[in-house]
């Protein structure tokens, strides 16, 4: 799939896999795409899609019983291609990358924050983990940082706790822990969508401030077309596991392909003057376990074919990089449908 | 009453919760949850209320089904021929009135009893009411069940085995059990993945204009707010900020906090970001003690020296179209629908 040399990290047909007593609950089912460097991927799904899965196998906290298998090579800063999927989950080397060369961010702050630490500890605790030791340096840099992300009177905050902090200011310390160690890459699951309108774009401003000024790059999972429109660069649309579409965010939110994506465009509400009924998408996301390796969105599409019940499509890569898994997007593109 | 009366009419209406302090619980203030707030829905129409989090959107549906009992003000009711004051009438008074009000709620997980069967769930307030039994009650379930677009043979089933938008019909089923005239929604579409949520809301539409039903839907979503409303309510700190026709409110936004509301929707498409200069700084302020003069002045980019000192008054700006802003005829504020 790459054909970037700027690319920071390789997904290649990832499956997680929960064996439970009553079956296979196959939460990514070969997923493969690549995050490149500078740059923020999207990742986009309702519940049950697969987005948090993915950020915890390639961090390699996936509860039990979950098995990872595929490959996720990590382009390291020394030029180094590191399996991540091949290192002990709990050995040196994967402690090295997680936290410090890839950092994440929660959607809950305050389960993700420890609340009988101050703020201080749990930021300078990160730097201490990977090997600076300098306690004065430690507290100046997350001091630096508390102020960098907005958080007013950062040398008297740093001594409270988080449960003094508002929801909006949780944030900004988490995103501040994220980036004592300057990770390549940030994995943001979910990070505004506990707040208010008017607080989370003060948060996508500020992430986006600090990729652009960090230089690194975010993968940025959440369930919101328009938080995608705004963050990402590259979008990849995940359904039941599987991703169904791959591309530009420009590609992804003007010329989608899949009819998920199309349908899922579809379903929000518009600001549009006319008031037409919203074009729902019938049925749920489900979970089956064991499922059959066909398309998963079969049941809920309005252009499925009888071969959409028999095979997975394969994903189709168009020249300009869009991806999309799907029988039917020729005849979607050339209008036959619809 | 005559044909331009409005079912529910809400005047004055003030909801304060003391701050106690010590062990003998003296009172030391109020948190004006809700302030002086007045509004009217007519039949077969919905009233938006929106908010961000703390605005006191939840309180304000709680005092009009009096699930609180208020501090002041005058909740006027019209069922049927005559008025009735709900606000001041005493558990016993109330009995009659119950059930021609009903609420959803936003989770659907917790609205519903785990150890319930469906049929236990929605059969309750027919069984509380006496309206129904035997054969009766179970076929006005298996009505209700239709209505609501679940299959009449899940009767049995707890509430674990559904999914959450199917709980929210649940929801639905059990608040139309009654017959009632009006519901409140609290946020019921808002833990709802978007495809869902466009049923639910297709389904509320059809509802209401089936059975004349009267909504006051409670949400922070504009988007959402914007497609179902008839008018719309803009809260902010227990106060009302602007109120007016959804359309005109839309296009034609009167008071900065509605502009910035507006501003800070991210917007699904690559080409609408939202702008660095549009930027609301600052968080909501603490109710128990909030700004002098107009809430919003410590946020607001228009804010001047009045704003600091005066509380501006609800006033008319156009038809049916209400601002508490100093300065809402001079300003040039921009809509969201184009």
């Amino acid at each position: 799939m790459s054909e970037h040399d700027d690319v920071l990290l390789e997904v290649k047909n990832l499956k997680t896999y929960f064996a439970l007593d009553e079956g296979t609950l196959k939460a990514l089912d070969d997923v493969s795409f690549e995050i490149r460097k500078n740059r923020v991927l999207g990742v986009v799904g309702e519940s049950g899609c697969g987005k948090s899965v993915t950020a915890q196998s390639i961090m390699q906290i996936v509860p039990k019983p979950g098995t990872v298998s595929g490959e996720i090579l990590w382009h390291g800063s020394d030029g180094e291609v590191i399996d991540i999927g091949q290192l002990d989950v709990e050995g040196e080397q994967m402690r090295q990358i997680r936290g410090n060369e890839i950092a994440m961010i929660f959607q809950e702050p305050m389960t993700a924050f420890s609340p009988v630490h101050t703020i201080g500890n749990q930021l300078t605790e990160s730097y201490f983990v990977h090997g600076k030791h300098n306690k004065a340096e430690a507290r100046k840099r997350a001091i630096e940082l508390l102020e960098d992300v907005g958080i007013p009177a950062a040398d008297r905050r740093i001594d409270e706790y988080t449960f003094q902090l508002s929801g909006g200011m949780r944030q900004r310390a988490m995103i501040a822990m994220a980036m004592m160690n300057q990770p390549q890459l940030l994995i943001a699951d979910e990070p505004t969508t506990a707040l208010d309108v008017t607080i989370q774009a003060q948060i996508l401003r500020l992430m986006k401030r600090l990729q652009r000024e960090f230089g690194m790059a975010i993968m940025f999972i959440t369930h919101d077309l328009g938080v995608i429109a705004n963050m990402a660069d590259d979008v990849a649309v995940m359904y039941r596991g599987k991703m169904v579409e791959f591309g530009t965010v420009r590609q992804v939110l003007k010329a989608p392909k899949h009819p998920y994506t199309k349908a899922l465009l579809r379903s929000i509400p518009n600001f549009s003057l006319d008031k037409q009924r919203l074009e729902a998408i019938q049925g749920t996301v489900g979970m089956p376990l064991d499922p059959p390796n066909e398309c998963p969105y079969n049941n809920r599409c309005d252009v499925a074919t009888p071969e959409c019940f028999v095979a997975m499509p394969e994903t189709t890569r168009f020249a300009d990089g869009h991806c999309v898994a799907c029988y039917r997007y020729t005849d979607i593109e050339e209008g036959t449908l619809e | 009453m005559t044909e331009n009366s409005p079912i529910l009419e809400v005047k004055n209406l003030k909801k304060y919760f003391p701050i106690e302090k010590g062990i003998l619980r003296r009172v030391v203030g109020n948190v004006k949850a809700v302030d002086d707030l007045s509004f009217h829905i007519h039949a077969g129409k919905t009233l938006g209320l929106v908010g961000e989090s703390g605005s006191g959107k939840t309180t304000v549906g709680h005092c009009v089904i009096r699930a609180y009992d208020i501090t002041d003000g005058e909740i006027i009711f019209r069922p049927n021929d005559k008025d009735v004051e709900l606000g001041h009438l005493s558990r016993k008074e109330l009995r009659p009135y119950r059930k021609h009000m009903q609420m959803i709620f936003q989770d659907p997980y917790s609205s519903l009893d785990p150890r319930k069967t469906v049929f236990d769930i929605i059969s309750e307030p027919l069984r509380i009411n006496k309206t129904h039994s035997g054969k009766a009650l179970e076929n006005r379930v298996r009505e209700l069940l239709e209505l609501v677009g679940l299959e009449v043979k899940y009767m049995k089933r707890y509430p674990h085995a559904f999914s959450g938008g199917q709980r929210q019909r649940l929801g639905i089923a059990r608040a139309l059990a009654l017959n009632p005239k009006v519901i409140i929604c609290d946020e019921a579409v808002s833990a709802l993945d978007v495809s869902v949520q466009a049923q639910i809301i297709n389904l509320l539409v059809d509802l209401q204009k089936e059975f004349g039903l009267t909504y006051l839907f409670i949400a922070h979503d504009l988007s959402v707010i914007e497609h179902i409303s008839d008018e719309v309510m803009v809260m902010y700190v227990g106060r009302v900020m602007e109120y007016a026709d959804t359309q005109e409110l839309f296009r034609n936004p009167k008071h900065p906090y509605t502009e910035a509301l507006m501003k800070s929707i991210p917007i699904p498409d690559p080409d609408r970001p939202l702008l660095d200069e549009d930027e609301v700084v600052g968080e909501l302020p603490d109710p128990a003690n909030p700004p002098t003069g107009c809430y919003f002045h410590p946020r607001c980019k228009y804010a001047q020296q009045i704003c600091r000192e005066k509380t501006p008054p609800l006033m008319q700006v156009g038809d049916n179209h209400t601002s508490a802003c100093h300065f809402a005829d001079e300003l040039e504020l921009q809509g969201l629908i184009i």
